[in-house]
């Protein structure tokens, strides 16, 4: 082995850890105190929350309705449609991880692993069945075949955007199902009244934040119309629903909409809530982008107007590309309070995230006092997401840094 | 609307009277220029005297509410597409380079060409090469703005211009943001823009490379041209008593 000797040893890695310890936490008494003092604290809440976990919690209410904080009423007989959902959206991620690599790659394998870790769960096989722990499994086996695909095959990110775009679409279709009596048999209409759970909950913020995206920047660049009708109706709009607080919103589209349309004219109840949240999050986006319009130097819009572009040009390949940069952060810290916001939909009567755990305190009068359990479980998954989202948004800002000046 | 038709199709810009207002600042006051094909002229006075107005007015970023202004046959009014069309024929090259940041070289090169001329992306692109081998840069066409040097950016500006095969080039003191040691390498490209026959409006204290290539120089100061000539006569023997003074504290 004549290439060991060229490796170089370099120091022991011990006296570099003391060091470094030595230099960070203990530099000076202060710093020692404080060191001292916050590994006590975190020493207590640890040990405190991790005796708390394992051994006085009684993580029934939890356990023994996974189902229902996963899909809340939707008709057992119909949860094969769930599952076809998931193994669709575990292949993209599978593919995308392999196409894209990077943070991509970082979610795909953190959830085959979040899968994993369900799948061999150590709870009872009544609460949770093999039929679901193998199902899991398959989940991972397709995410690792879509991986594959990605890493092998030459697949354009365009077309694997718009793969993505249409699994949205096929998953509302699948989830609702259709009225029409010929399919009716294959794939009964199922209301968006037995949607709920953490299924909801992603609906909803996804509805949220997809559609508030281009109606937000829409309003943006409406707001800074020459046209005065324009102009004057985005900034009332927008001003009337950034003075207005959520609930109220999610009342006026929930409640007071159908008194003012024809009869005739229903509209689904989750629908009225995805667009109660929808415009109350274009109102901020516009406001966001807007600054983001604002700090793009007047030179990049005389550079494109003295190449003979025009004003649609020059705003769609220019200003807004720069702009959306700019806001990034504050549009991903937008997302995430959207997501949380999709709680609010409990005063509207969807059975949410938040509401199906409520439902299940009340549902049994021995679980009354476990609500910590239970919201416990909702904190740490909302926690899961939005540690995600505020992950991907920083590794997003690092990728498109290199473009700044 | 004046008759166009009889003018000599030598002369590319002719200016009869221009006034601009910028509210009740009287910023240009009267300017009569007219400017054959492949002449380099070089205007210069001092700061706030209104030269980049004018030059921004020859290619409508600045409007004019007073006089003609008539650019390639095309007299410049508020109508789009006669301004649009104006735009397209004349490059600009700014003080603050102005590339778009988030485009890599190649793409701020390339953008125009294809969204404005139509033309398909691997001509735009074999065109852009071509320019940026002669701004002498090929091999940074796949970085960003952000990557390259004050006076490799200048170039790179020259180029996107140039892409679009503009009839007349407007330089807005090209070189004043730039480090001495890299004002050089832009005056050189210009100065080859010049001898292939390009019609060019420079604005720009850098009187050496005024003596070498100007065909013209044009002083202004407060709104007016107080005197204008070939470059030996503005140098050597100027007629009015401003430009020697200008000249005293510049040179
Ligand atoms: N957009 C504007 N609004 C108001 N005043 C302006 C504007 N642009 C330029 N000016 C004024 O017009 C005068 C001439 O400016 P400019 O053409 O930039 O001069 P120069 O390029 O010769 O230094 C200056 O006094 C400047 O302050
Ligand atoms: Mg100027």
């Amino acid at each position: 082995m004549s290439i060991a000797t060229d490796i170089v040893i370099g120091p022991p890695d011990r006296p570099g850890a003391v060091l470094w310890l030595k230099k960070n936490l203990f530099s000076s008494w202060l710093n020692t105190l404080l060191t001292i003092l916050s590994t006590a604290v975190i020493a207590f809440v640890v040990v405190g929350l991790g005796r708390w976990i394992l051994f006085n919690a009684d993580w029934s209410p939890v356990v023994q309705n996974l189902r229902l904080f996963a899909v809340g009423p939707y008709p057992v007989e119909q949860m094969w449609r769930i599952w076809a959902i998931v193994y669709m959206v575990s292949f993209l991620m599978g593919v995308s991880g392999g196409r894209w690599r990077g943070s991509v790659q970082t979610f795909a394998l953190a959830m085959a692993l979040a899968y994993t870790v369900l799948a061999i769960l150590p709870i009872s096989l009544e609460y949770l069945p093999l039929a679901s722990r193998l199902r899991l499994l398959g989940n991972v086996l397709a995410a690792g075949l879509g991986y594959l695909l990605g890493r092998r095959v030459a697949i354009k990110g365009r077309w694997l955007a718009l793969a993505w775009a249409l699994s949205f679409a096929l998953t509302l279709l699948l989830l609702g199902g259709l009225r029409n009596a010929a399919v009716a048999p294959y794939l009964p209409f199922v209301e968006s009244g037995r949607w709920g759970g953490l299924l909801l909950t992603f609906l909803l913020a996804l509805v949220g934040i997809v559609a508030s995206f281009p109606i937000g920047v829409l309003l943006a660049l409406g707001r800074q119309s020459s046209l005065p009708v324009v102009k004057g109706m985005c900034i009332i709009f927008i001003e009337t629903v950034r003075g207005v607080p959520l609930v109220t919103i999610l009342f006026m589209t929930s409640i007071l909409l159908p008194l003012f349309l024809p009869p005739e004219v229903r509209i689904d109840r989750v629908l009225r809530a995805m667009l109660g949240m929808t415009l109350f999050a274009a109102a901020y986006m516009a406001e966001n982008v807007r600054g983001g319009l604002q700090s793009i130097p007047s030179g990049q819009v005389e550079a494109a107007k003295a190449m003979g572009l025009n004003g649609w040009q020059t705003m769609l390949l220019i200003v807004l590309p720069q702009a959306l940069r700019v806001v990034i952060p504050a549009i991903v810290g937008q997302f995430i309070a959207l997501f949380m916001d999709t709680t609010l939909a409990i005063i509207v009567g969807l059975l949410e995230l938040l509401a199906i755990g409520r439902a299940i305190i009340n549902s049994n009068p021995q679980w009354l006092l476990l609500d910590m359990e239970v919201y416990g479980f909702i904190a740490l998954i909302f926690w899961v997401f939005t540690f995600s989202m505020a992950y991907a948004s920083r590794r997003i800002e690092t990728a498109v840094g290199l473009g700044k000046r | 609307m004046p008759d166009t038709t009889n003018v000599s199709s030598d002369e590319i810009i002719i200016c009869r009277d221009v006034h601009k207002w910028f509210d009740d600042f009287h910023v240009l006051r009267g300017i009569s220029v007219t400017v054959r094909k492949g002449e380099v002229v070089v205007i210069f006075g001092p700061s706030g005297s209104g030269k980049s107005t004018f030059i921004r007015t020859i290619n409508r970023l600045e409007n004019h509410q007073k006089g003609d202004i008539i650019v390639d046959g095309i007299e410049l009014t508020d109508d789009v597409r006669n301004i649009e069309a104006i735009r397209s024929e004349v490059g600009m090259v700014f003080q603050q380079f102005n590339l778009f940041p988030h485009l890599k070289v190649i793409d701020n090169v390339t953008l125009a060409p294809i969204w404005v001329r139509k033309w398909p992306k691997a001509k735009a692109e074999a065109i852009a090469m071509e320019l940026l081998e002669r701004v002498g840069i090929p091999e940074q066409a796949q970085k960003y703005p952000g990557q390259l040097s004050g006076g490799q950016q200048q170039r790179v500006a020259i180029a996107r211009s140039l892409a679009m095969q503009p009839k007349i080039m407007l330089f807005d003191e090209p070189t004043s943001a730039l480090d001495p040691e890299m004002i050089k390498e832009v005056l050189d490209v210009m100065k080859k823009l010049a001898g292939s026959g390009m019609t060019m409006l420079v604005v720009t204290h850098e009187m050496a490379f005024a003596r070498e290539v100007a065909d013209r120089m044009i002083f202004f100061d407060q709104g007016v041209i107080v005197e204008q000539g070939p470059p030996e006569q503005i140098f050597t023997a100027p007629q009015e008593d401003r430009t020697k003074l200008f000249l005293s504290q510049i040179l």
